[in-house]
């Protein structure tokens, strides 16, 4: 039988170490809504969401309220929208009617965020995944929940330039649409290579067509329990150090798994998979930055920053694995600039630099995430480095994200607020030579010959 | 057989857990297990009930423990004990 010790260290990391469920995350297929008449599709898009979704966020509380463990976040993802509206949009402005009914639907149901306003264009586009991508600031600036995302290449099609040129240009112009709250919209924006179909997390997520109709994805979180329990095994060696986070990570997720077989159970929605990833909130003590110091590092970002990420990466997915039979998303430690204390303090200091965030990249999650960068970076430079970012993940067979702020009318040593969840972040320095003759070219760069498996 | 774990946690006085006690019994919990200890004047104390013929939502027993609680100035937790063993057994 359960005793008093295991009791009371389970509530500890609720009540002190900031232990929670970070996200249920519906999916949901729109796959059945597809129609020629956008008038048509709208109401059925919104009759499906509100249908399916309706008990979601009542559910997700009385399951929090059941295990006495915080669910923060109650989200839904759908099937990309550049799919769901091809027959029916012929231009920009046509989806951003979508976005609006998303918006609508999200706001009726008490979710706080919807994804999948989306387009998978990893090898090429078609004229409705140009025109949804090109509806992006307009639609993000009208929206408060709905996020987007935009897949432009992959480890087995290669890089989609094309793509990745339009995109720094939509960045840029995301930024300008919504400049007025320190161009906002761009947190609601991330372009991936290799974007996984199942990703609970936002604003990533969307519902993959190789999913079934609905399903419940779960993501855990729980930096401040790692960092906790690392202090025990202060000057130990690495493997002390590795067995505790992986340990941690099992408890975490084993935390996570019920949760979402519980969600599944009542809801009568198949469950999908967890998503084993650290990830932190602006909250002090809910820090990925200050889990990497506490492993022994002065600051993150100094020598030794990637080879710590990488052990503690891999040490989170060894013990989460045994949790959990699905695992999928992300599953990874996130390293968002603005959404975590420790890293707004490296970067503020100086320690922490936008390259060595990129090669911390390498070796964990996602990608440069929720950076604020100075808003007169050009659209090149961002494709530049968005190219970069997926280059990344095509070669080593990762998922990448680029989740970029350039915040118009601020410089240099400025802060960016975004508010909530998202945090603020200090605008910081971007290499000012030009890779303009190298993103225009025009075309694909082919994918990585370990790809030819078959 | 559906269980849950109720903490108590708080500074000593006289009557806790017959304040505790006196609930589950009103309405049909069954105490199956307790364990108590003080650290530094503080309250500690597990019980693990059998909630199988509780006849109100479990939710509204929370809360009402939740209540109890505040009453005496100590904080007390009812979660189901699944959280545990998901969490301490493999």
């Amino acid at each position: 039988m359960i005793n008093i010790f295991e009791v009371n260290e389970t509530n500890q990391m609720i009540e002190r170490e900031n232990l929670d469920v970070r996200t249920i995350t519906m999916g949901i297929s729109l796959l059945e809504c597809c129609d020629s008449d956008l008038d048509a599709l709208n109401e059925k898009i919104y009759r499906r969401i509100t249908t399916r979704a309706r008990d979601l966020v009542a559910t997700g509380e009385d399951i929090a309220r059941d295990f006495g463990v915080p669910i923060v976040n109650k989200r839904i993802s759908v099937t990309p929208i550049a799919l769901i509206g091809s027959c029916a949009c012929r231009k920009p402005e046509d989806f951003v009617t979508i976005a609006k009914t998303l918006d609508r639907a999200a706001n009726d149901v008490g979710v706080n965020f919807i994804g999948g306003y989306s387009a998978l264009v990893s090898k090429g586009m078609t004229e409705a995944d140009e025109n949804l991508i090109r509806s992006i600031p307009q639609a993000l600036a009208a929206t408060e929940k709905v996020c987007s995302s935009v897949n432009v290449g992959s480890t087995k099609t290669g890089l989609n330039m094309d793509a990745v040129y339009l995109m720094g240009e939509i960045v840029k112009e995301t930024a300008e649409a919504t400049k007025e709250r320190d161009s906002l919209g761009c947190a609601k924006l991330v372009v991936f290579c290799n974007a996984p179909d199942d990703n609970p997390f936002m604003a990533g997520a969307f519902h993959g067509v190789t999913e079934a109709d609905a399903i419940i994805n779960v993501g855990v979180s729980g930096p401040g329990v790692v960092k906790e329990a690392l202090k025990a095994a202060r000057g130990q060696n690495f493997e002390v150090l590795c067995e505790t986070i992986k340990k941690t990570a099992f408890k975490i997720t084993r935390v996570g798994q019920l949760v979402a077989q519980e969600a599944s159970k009542r809801l009568g929605v198949p469950f999908g998979i967890i998503d084993l990833s650290l990830a932190p909130t602006p909250a002090v003590g809910d820090s990925v930055a200050e889990i990497l110091e506490e492993i022994g590092l002065e600051k993150v970002g100094a020598p030794g920053t990637t080879a710590a990420l990488a052990m503690l990466n891999d040490q989170v997915k060894k013990g989460g694995v045994m949790a959990s039979s699905y695992v999928g998303g992300l599953s990874g430690a996130f390293i968002p600039v603005s959404e975590d204390q420790g890293m707004i303090d490296a970067v503020t200091v100086g320690a922490l630099t936008i390259e060595k965030l990129e090669a911390m990249t390498c070796v964990c999650s996602v990608g440069l995430d929720m950076i604020a960068i100075p808003g007169d970076t050009p659209a090149s430079t961002i494709a530049g480095i968005i190219a970069d970012e997926a280059a990344i993940g095509m070669v080593n067979q990762k998922t990448t994200a680029v989740r970029l702020i350039p915040v118009i009318g601020k410089d240099v040593g400025e802060t960016a607020e975004f508010g909530g969840l998202l945090g603020y972040a200090p605008v910081i320095p971007v290499n000012r030579y030009s890779c303009e003759g190298f993103v225009c070219r025009g075309g694909r760069i082919p994918a990585p010959i370990h790809s030819f498996k078959n | 057989m559906s269980k849950a774990i109720i903490t108590v946690v708080g500074k000593d006085t006289v009557g806790i857990i017959a304040r505790v006690c006196g609930y589950l019994a009103e309405n049909h919990v069954n105490i199956l297990d307790i364990s108590q200890t003080i650290v530094q004047e503080y309250f500690n104390m597990m019980m693990i009930v059998d909630v199988n013929r509780l006849e109100k939502p479990f939710e509204e027993m929370v809360d009402d423990l939740e209540k109890i609680g505040e009453g005496i100035g100590v904080r007390i937790h009812c979660q189901r004990e699944e959280i545990f063993t998901a969490m301490h057994r493999i």
